[in-house]
């Protein structure tokens, strides 16, 4: 225990001290996104506006859904799958692609990690306004528990940056992760019960589907915003238990390759 | 009280893994009991100490193993075996030009840069016109990186990391930035940094600027160090012998002979070339055929060679020449 305190107030003092090039490095990874695009930051909005209504066109007219609020059942899916989808892809090659500057300058590796990490919440807090629209558009009420979200948001964030290590470490070695994760990807997105319900399956088959921490939070939203309960606090402790397991996960991951980076650039 | 202890430092790469060749030629190879890690060590059973002030010249033709010792001395590569140990604040300049972004402005790359080198927001924005003037590009503050000439991007690279003041300077092959204008003000910066008390490490494949700049020198050779000496002058010129010969010396007397060997090549080349000369000259001298060209000669001769000059006969043609011109 000693051993994760002593890690974490180095990381912590790191951070303090590099507080200015992470600025820096936020800075330059959201002026990539929008590069030679005439909307810029307007398409952070746009993008996801566009996708929503195709997919609520698709899914609430043609296939004429009776599940009361179906669009916003829908839109928690797509909004939390996008932000997992781009933080962790992102976060995978944030090590590869500043190998120019890893051997040549030392600086904490992972906080080319945290500032794609940081961008990518950014650009989901935009989409979050988007998210809120609608829902008081499908007359969705709003009420003082919403403050709530900001829970599942912070326990996605700190999944993603765990998934994003283990990537990060595994992209040095194997290139062929970015075919194999966006396959891994497809596959999660339809495990994640997006655009379908998962009352039709057994009590059994329900619980199994609570072994997949992204349709956890999805299902945080869902019961948050439609049905309007606050989840159990076993919930919270599941959402909480998911985002550690992977942080601590990617962090020993990531410390044992640490010093082996350098050399498979 | 020691700023840079190497201590048979061995630094190596694998090569001829699963990650090189590929999935398919893996399994063949495993298949067939052909597969096999290839390690390549880069630097071998290296040691050396640096006090406060001291100049390192690190010299040895391509692949000894240079760079990738500075890197390992930056921290960017842990060594396999043996242990560094460094004391104080390291500025490393290292291949300059790259890792900058190339869509972003000068001035965000500036930033950026000087970020990744550990200077605060504060520091940076005090100093920011000082590294643009240096550079000499003021007026390309809002162009992007892509958009300047490799001389400018190297040019900025070193006004950033020559604003520092570290305890420790790493150097490699970069004091040949830019045009010649240009050279001569980052060598005078260099000189300027280095009197001012910091420990430094300079790789440069021009024996001259080690000879000029450092009080100590390492030489390695395929990995191998060679010697680490304080005696710059004999080192360099064994060096040189070296590069001409290209046999190494297996000891101190070797290496005291290589550098007489090459004074001696010196003084041959140099007498050698003075000969010519005045081969050259005395054909002239004995044609005597135009006066303007006997004095052109004899111009040359009294500044190479003015022993060669019969005095007496120097005055009786002074005399003569004043007395035709009167």
């Amino acid at each position: 225990m000693s051993e994760l305190t002593k890690t974490y107030k180095r990381t912590k003092r790191n951070l303090m001290k590099n507080r200015f090039l992470f600025e820096q490095l936020v800075k330059r990874d959201f002026s990539h996104k929008y590069k030679g695009t005439m909307l810029g930051m307007g398409w952070s909005i746009l993008a996801p506006l566009l996708q929503l209504l195709v997919l609520k066109i698709v899914f609430t007219e043609f296939f004429g859904r009776n599940t009361p609020h179906f669009t916003i059942y829908l839109f928690s899916g797509v909004t939390v799958m996008n932000y997992y989808r781009e933080a962790t892809t992102n976060g995978m090659t944030s090590l590869v692609s500043n190998a120019s500057i890893l051997t040549k300058i030392k600086v904490p590796k992972y906080l080319f990690l945290l500032s794609r990490n940081v961008s990518a919440l950014v650009n989901y807090m935009l989409i979050l306004i988007v998210y809120l629209l609608f829902c008081v558009m499908d007359g969705i009420d709003f009420h003082a528990n919403l403050i709530l979200l900001v829970f599942p948001v912070l326990c996605l964030l700190v999944m993603n940056i765990g998934v994003g290590m283990v990537l990060s470490a595994l992209y040095v070695f194997f290139r062929d992760m970015t075919y194999l994760y966006s396959i891994f990807l497809m596959i999660l997105n339809y495990l994640s019960a997006i655009f379908y319900t998962i009352d039709r399956f057994s009590p059994k088959v329900q619980r199994m589907f609570l072994m997949n921490p992204v349709y956890v939070i999805i299902r945080y939203f869902r019961l948050l915003v439609i049905d309007g309960v606050v989840p159990s606090l076993q919930y919270h402790a599941l959402c909480a238990g998911y985002a550690l397991f992977f942080l601590i996960l990617g962090s020993i991951f990531y410390k044992s390759l640490n010093n082996k980076f350098a050399y498979y650039f | 009280m020691a700023v840079i202890e190497c201590n048979d430092v061995s630094i190596k790469y694998i090569s001829g893994d699963i990650k090189q060749i590929g999935l398919k030629e893996y399994v063949m190879r495993k298949l067939t009991g052909r597969f096999s890690k290839r390690v390549f060590w880069a630097d071998k059973h290296i040691s050396f100490t640096l006090e406060k002030g001291d100049m390192l010249g690190i010299i040895g033709s391509n692949g000894a193993g240079k760079s990738t010792l500075l890197k390992a001395i930056t921290g960017v590569m842990q060594p396999a075996e043996g242990k560094i140990h460094v004391k104080g604040d390291i500025a490393a300049l290292l291949e300059l030009a790259s890792g900058f972004d190339p869509d972003m402005t000068v001035r965000e790359n500036t930033y950026l840069r000087g970020a990744m080198l550990g200077y605060t927001k504060e520091f940076l924005n005090a100093k920011y016109d000082e590294i643009i003037a240096f550079a000499e590009l003021e007026d390309f503050q809002d162009y992007t990186f892509k958009q300047l000439s490799s001389g400018m991007k190297s040019r900025l690279a070193f006004s950033i990391a020559c604003l520092v003041e570290p305890d420790i300077l790493i150097l490699d092959e970069v004091l040949s930035v830019g045009d010649g204008a240009f050279r001569k003000k980052s060598g005078d910066k260099m000189k300027d940094i280095l009197s001012g008390g910091v420990t430094g490490l300079l790789v440069s494949h021009a024996v001259g600027q080690i000879r000029e700049l450092c009080n100590k020198v390492l030489w390695l050779d395929h990995g191998n160090q060679i010697i680490f000496s304080d005696d710059v002058e004999t080192i360099c010129n064994a060096y040189e012998e070296f590069l001409i010969t290209k046999i190494l010396p297996e000891n101190g007397a070797q290496m005291k002979q290589m550098a007489d060997n090459y004074d001696i090549r010196l003084y041959k080349e140099k007498e050698e070339k003075r000969k010519k000369e005045i081969d050259r000259l005395s054909k002239i001298l004995n044609k005597g055929s135009s006066d303007e060209a006997i004095e052109a000669a004899l111009r040359i001769i009294r500044k190479n060679a003015p022993d060669l000059l019969d005095k007496n006969e120097l005055k009786k043609r002074a005399e003569n020449s004043q007395k035709n011109h009167t």
